[in-house]
């Protein structure tokens, strides 16, 4: 069953790409979905026997991949609570965002292309998290990468796309680069890259220093630190976030997909899978918890200001992975995990309502442009007010239960940091009530833009949206999206409301620990902690979560004049904020220009002038040199030859003098 | 079957013989020619793979020895295979069919002796690989110039004259090296039989001189930095079956020099160079990489892709661990695949267009979804996937590296974030985007002989990155008794670097 569950995916993709001129767009989009949805029932059984029913972790050997002196790697299929619970998030949003597309897609020519990809994508995240060793990890890891790449810029005619795609995949290897550097040095300490040998030894060998680049370093440390940076590029946290927004140049339901609910929560899900290892490692944790903690804040405030309704909703995505990481740093792993499990309910929801709202504007991102769209596409509106109910705590929704815990538990941790990142995140969850309610606000409430957007469709600049090739320009008027489309949404609204009542219990009330059962490092004494914490702080979350809302609600419908004013007023922190904090500025001054000058002083300078102009080029210049010399003796004279015999016998002559003759 | 080995040095002789007996100049004298030297070539290659047959991977020693008397008593006409050395005869015989169908069409001038050099090529560079002896090596070896050298000169670009000329001055200038070299061994040994001077141990100062002589010879077909730069030209002027074997097979006997002399025969030496070796390839892996992204000519960016990837062989390979030698061996085969397939990938747009400048290019999807596949298969395998080719030797060679130096594989490990960023850019440019060019607009896709090229090695590539045990196997022998007769097995190294308590 299991490896049913990992392998059909990738049954859909080579169907679906091999095939797909031959059997039809709408073939394609059938069996792969149809697959899909038979992984996820699957999946979910396979939750329930793991998970609920106790049935025990197992290994599904597949096949050895290769045997090097004493490393060895496999291909295996770990199934453990962590897993499942994995295993339902991909595969439940997969088959729901297939199902989604076939209604978002259906004006693309190149169907089966991306529902190949999607397939694609699917298999690799689903062999990242059934990964029995960090290398399998890795494989799943760059292939989740590749079908990022490949889905960022699958309207390849678009050079923004393309730009995205390849900043997605560079800046990811960036964090592979830590990644396969902490694969390396887990390799050398422990002699093997299978998990269940490093959790073993990890005590062991947490004890020991590895020297590394000039500093001796505590080993477990260090390969925490590598593997967490991976995790960085991967869940795209603070200095490694630059990619993500850009890559809602996507089609939204794989921003949905996998810039949402599935590839991006990838890192938190590693760290999590290492907990044995990362709880060897204290500094790690710290670092985890610190960095986790400033994106969940930083994010969040250049969600305030973006215009962009899937730029708001990328900024939310990469705020609340930086809460996951703040439950996982805080020793809590179970809270994170949950965090991620709700998170991928609400905010696929939210992007794929996003969709909905971008079909029904006829391709218009821009929510300057919206606003009184309730009347319209009521059912949509519906949808995106329950993902933004889940996303703020609603108490009772989703995000009630898994955010605040977080909060709660960066509170009551006792890793270094931990006020920090209590403070970031209480203060976050006011900024995340607020942006979110702007977008929903700003799109669904008072009045409608668009129809005056229609009558400067002439000068309006349209942003970097715009799939505009593939629809013609018909007279914007808001519609509902077909039946195809909205199933999916309920479904997931549904998770958005009820994930987090049904599960808290097992991820980490008073079943949790049977239910991880070894999945993660589970401290029963710590989430008892997190459950008493002072009134005010376990409130908190609701206070600011208020606090945000009204303020919305002030700002954006009560006195909608007012963020223009006060934009106006304080223009610094404004551009500061829109420009999103300048960092793609900075990595262009700092990293990108200077590589690409000394790339070309290498080429020119290096290649050309130092080792061509000393090396052949040089020595064939010095050769024709002597030749010309040379030939400049070669003259044709006869007087020209008997002088130089006669000054030679005269040379020899006086030699024989001088010296005697032999 | 006896015999073997030398039936892989004469079936392409006879196929250029062969072809000297085809009359005339007509298009079916000229079809006749190309179907000879496909036929030879895909009979040496099935007699390859009897030779694969007969092979025990899990035996050290040299297998399907043949010998007779040659020069003297001490230097024999001596054949043989191991481990190390199969794996290459079978990527040169495999890559060959590909070569003579690349060459297909796109030569029309002198075609029966374009064929005859390739063909004597072929059997220079099998010759190479299961030489036994000291001497037979080098003629091997250094002959293998000579045709190489024609195929650019003749049959290349523009400036093809310098292209030639500046190959053959780089390598020269090892191969007089390496000459000398040959003769003091056999001066010191007696011998120039390769497994007896396998277990003779020269002293520690000969080791030294002898080791930089041969490095000389080696390091410039690697090639290393700094004496990268014939390689680009070369690429860049030769036809694209010339570029296959160049960077498929040519660039590969450095290394094969390096694992089947240097490290076995020198291993004090290589020990002390190690450093160097170290550097060199640091040096090669970042700056070349950094040059291939500011390249405007797509096989010149290749070939500086080619010199990056040869650095992480070098690195691996004097990491002296089991991982760090067989991930060098693997990726060797693993980039004669790849980029020979990338080679041809040029190949196919350049005969449509007779251009290599990537600007000339952008939106070929549109016309040639196919070909933007296998391109992009190869593209992923060049930067290292996971699940192709590329990934198993890179993986390998930085993992057995950072045992022995985190230093070294700190910034080896670089190369990844580079080869990514250079290969992607390179697709982008001419696969993605709008098609706008004109004369872009009536490109054809692959077409059927294209297409029998492309396929298997898209196959293999993602084949072997599944399942790498059928080649990686063969490594593991060879290199166990390696680590062991040279002294510096494992254990040693690594309780230098590894402080557990």
């Amino acid at each position: 069953m299991y490896s049913a569950i990992v392998f059909l995916p990738l049954f859909g993709f080579l169907i679906a790409g091999g095939l797909g001129r031959v059997i039809g767009a709408r073939a394609c989009e059938i069996v792969t979905t149809a697959f899909l949805m038979l992984a996820m029932v699957l999946s979910w059984i396979a939750f329930f026997q793991v998970g609920i029913a106790h049935q025990g972790a197992e290994t599904v050997d597949i096949a050895p991949w290769f045997i090097s002196g004493g490393l060895r790697v496999e291909w295996a299929l770990r199934i453990d609570t962590l897993t499942v619970v994995m295993l339902v998030v991909v595969n439940t949003v997969s088959a729901l965002v297939h199902l989604y597309s076939i209604g978002y897609m259906a004006e693309d020519p190149s169907r089966p292309r991306f529902f190949a990809y999607l397939s694609l994508f699917t298999f690799a995240m689903l062999m990242l998290v059934t990964a029995d060793n960090l290398v399998q990890m890795f494989f799943g890891w760059e292939g989740v990468g590749l079908a990022s790449y490949l889905l960022i810029g699958f309207w390849y005619d678009r050079p923004a796309a393309n730009a995205a795609a390849i900043k997605a995949f560079i800046v990811n290897r960036i964090g592979d680069f830590g990644f396969a550097l902490g694969i390396f040095l887990v390799f050398t300490l422990f002699g093997t890259v299978a998990l269940n040998d490093i959790f073993a030894r990890a005590p062991e060998v947490a004890k020991g220093t590895f020297h590394f680049l000039g500093y001796d370093w505590p080993a477990v440390t260090l390969a925490c630190l590598l593997l967490f940076m991976g995790a960085m590029g991967k869940s795209a946290q603070f200095l490694l976030h630059t990619w993500l927004p850009d890559a809602m140049e996507g089609p939204t339901p794989v921003s949905a997909l996998i810039h949402a609910a599935t590839m991006v929560t990838a890192g938190v899900f590693m760290v999590a899978r290492l907990s044995p290892l990362f709880e060897q490692a204290p500094f790690a944790q710290t670092a985890v918890l610190v960095i986790g903690a400033t994106t969940a804040f930083f994010a969040a405030t250049i969600g305030l200001v973006q215009n962009d309704i899937k730029r708001v909703i990328a900024y939310s995505t990469c705020s609340q992975l930086g809460y996951m990481f703040v439950g996982l740093g805080a020793g809590t792993y179970s809270i994170g995990i949950f965090h991620l499990f709700t998170h991928a309910f609400f905010k696929a929801l939210l992007f794929l309502g996003a969709g909905s709202v971008i079909t029904a504007m006829h391709h218009e991102q821009d929510m300057r442009k919206m606003g009184g769209l309730w009347k319209s596409i009521p059912f949509t509106g519906a949808m995106m007010v329950i993902g933004t109910l889940a996303l703020t705590g609603f108490p009772f929704t989703a995000g009630f239960y898994s955010k605040d815990a977080i909060i709660e538990a960066a509170y009551a941790s006792d890793r270094a940091g931990h006020v920090f990142a209590f403070l970031c995140t209480a203060f976050a969850a006011l900024l995340t009530a607020f942006y979110s309610w702007r977008l929903v606000f700003m799109t669904f409430a008072g009045t409608p833009h668009w129809a005056e957007a229609e009558a400067h469709a002439g000068t309006a600049v349209a942003p970097a949206s715009a799939e505009e090739e593939h629809h013609g320009h018909g007279p914007v008027e808001p519609h509902e999206s077909p039946l195809v489309m909205l199933v999916p949404l309920a479904l997931l609204a549904v998770g958005a409301l009820a994930a987090g009542l049904l599960f808290k219990g097992v991820f980490f009330g008073g079943a949790a620990e049977s239910f991880w059962n070894g999945g993660l490092v589970f401290e029963e004494a710590l989430v008892k902690k997190v459950e008493d914490v002072p009134f005010l702080v376990e409130h908190a979350a609701l206070i600011m979560m208020v606090i945000g809302s009204a303020l919305a609600y002030w700002f954006y419908v009560v006195n909608p004049s007012l963020p223009a004013r006060l934009a106006a007023a304080n223009p610094i922190l404004y551009r500061f904020l829109l420009n999103k904090w300048y960092f793609d500025e900075i990595y262009d001054f700092l990293i990108v220009r200077p590589t690409l000058a000394l790339a070309r002083f290498f080429w020119k300078e290096g290649d050309g002038r130092l080792i061509d102009g000393f090396g052949p080029d040089g020595v064939s210049a010095r050769v024709i040199d002597v030749a010309r010399g040379a030939v400049r003796l070669q003259s044709g004279y006869l007087y020209h030859y008997a002088f130089a015999m006669l000054i030679g016998v005269a040379g020899f002559i006086t030699y024989f003098i001088i010296m005697g003759a032999p | 079957m006896p015999g073997v080995l030398s039936g892989l040095l004469i079936l392409p002789l006879i196929g250029s013989a062969l072809i000297l007996f085809v009359r005339g100049e007509d298009e079916a004298a000229l079809s006749n020619i190309r179907y000879i030297a496909l036929l030879t070539t895909l009979v040496t290659f099935l007699l390859s793979l009897v030779a694969w047959w007969q092979f025990d991977p899990a035996n050290s020693a040299f297998q399907l020895v043949e010998q007779a008397s040659w020069v003297s008593s001490s230097i024999t006409f001596k054949l043989g295979v191991d481990g190390y050395s199969l794996p290459f005869v079978l990527l040169t015989t495999f890559l060959m069919p590909f070569c003579i169908l690349a060459s297909w069409s796109p030569i029309q001038r002198r075609v029966r002796e374009y064929m005859i050099a390739f063909l004597i090529l072929e059997t220079l560079m099998i010759g190479v690989f299961v030489s036994l002896d000291l001497v037979l090596f080098y003629l091997f070896f250094e002959g293998g110039l000579i045709p190489m050298f024609l195929i650019i000169g003749v049959w290349g670009g523009e400036r093809r004259i310098y292209a030639s000329f500046k190959f053959f001055l780089y390598t020269l200038l090892g191969s007089v090296l390496l000459l000398i070299a040959v003769m003091a061994m056999w001066k010191t040994a007696g011998t120039t039989d390769i497994a007896s001077l396998l277990t003779y141990r020269f002293a520690p100062a000969m080791q030294k001189w002898l080791w930089l002589a041969f490095f000389a010879s080696f390091a410039v077909k690697m090639p290393m930095w700094p004496v990268h730069t014939w390689l680009p030209d070369a690429h860049v002027e030769a036809p694209t079956a010339g570029s296959v074997i160049l960077a498929g097979i040519l660039l590969k006997m450095g290394g094969y020099g390096f694992i089947r002399f240097s490290l076995p025969m020198f291993p004090d030496a290589s020990h002390d160079f190690a450093p160097l070796i170290y550097a060199l390839s640091v040096i090669a892996i970042i700056y070349t990489s950094l040059v291939a992204l500011a390249q405007e000519d797509m096989k010149k960016l290749i070939a500086y892709s080619s010199v990056a990837h040869m650095g992480l062989v070098t690195m691996g390979l004097f990491s002296m661990t089991a991982q760090g030698i067989e991930g060098a061996m693997f990726q060797m085969v693993s980039h004669g695949l790849v980029s020979g397939a990338l080679f041809l990938c040029v190949g196919v747009v350049y005969d449509r267009t007779h251009t290599r400048q990537i600007a000339a290019y952008g939106g070929l999807v549109h016309r040639m979804p196919l070909y933007a596949a296998a391109f992009m298969v190869f593209t992923l395998a060049n930067i290292g996937l996971p699940g192709t080719t590329g990934f198993i030797g890179e993986f390998l060679s930085l993992v057995g590296t950072f045992r022995v130096n985190s230093w070294v594989a700190f910034f080896g490990t670089f190369g990844v974030i580079l080869s990514a960023a250079y290969a992607l850019w390179l697709y982008r440019k001419i696969i993605f985007g709008k098609l706008v060019k004109p004369e872009l607009m009536n490109m054809l896709d692959l077409t059927p002989r294209e297409m029998c090229v492309m396929a298997p090695l898209v196959a293999l590539v993602i084949f072997y990155g599944v399942r790498p045990g059928v080649i990686l196997d063969a490594f593991s022998a060879p290199t166990e008794a390696l680590l062991k007769s040279t002294g510096l097995a494992l254990g040693a190294v690594e309780a230098a670097t590894l402080v557990v308590p």
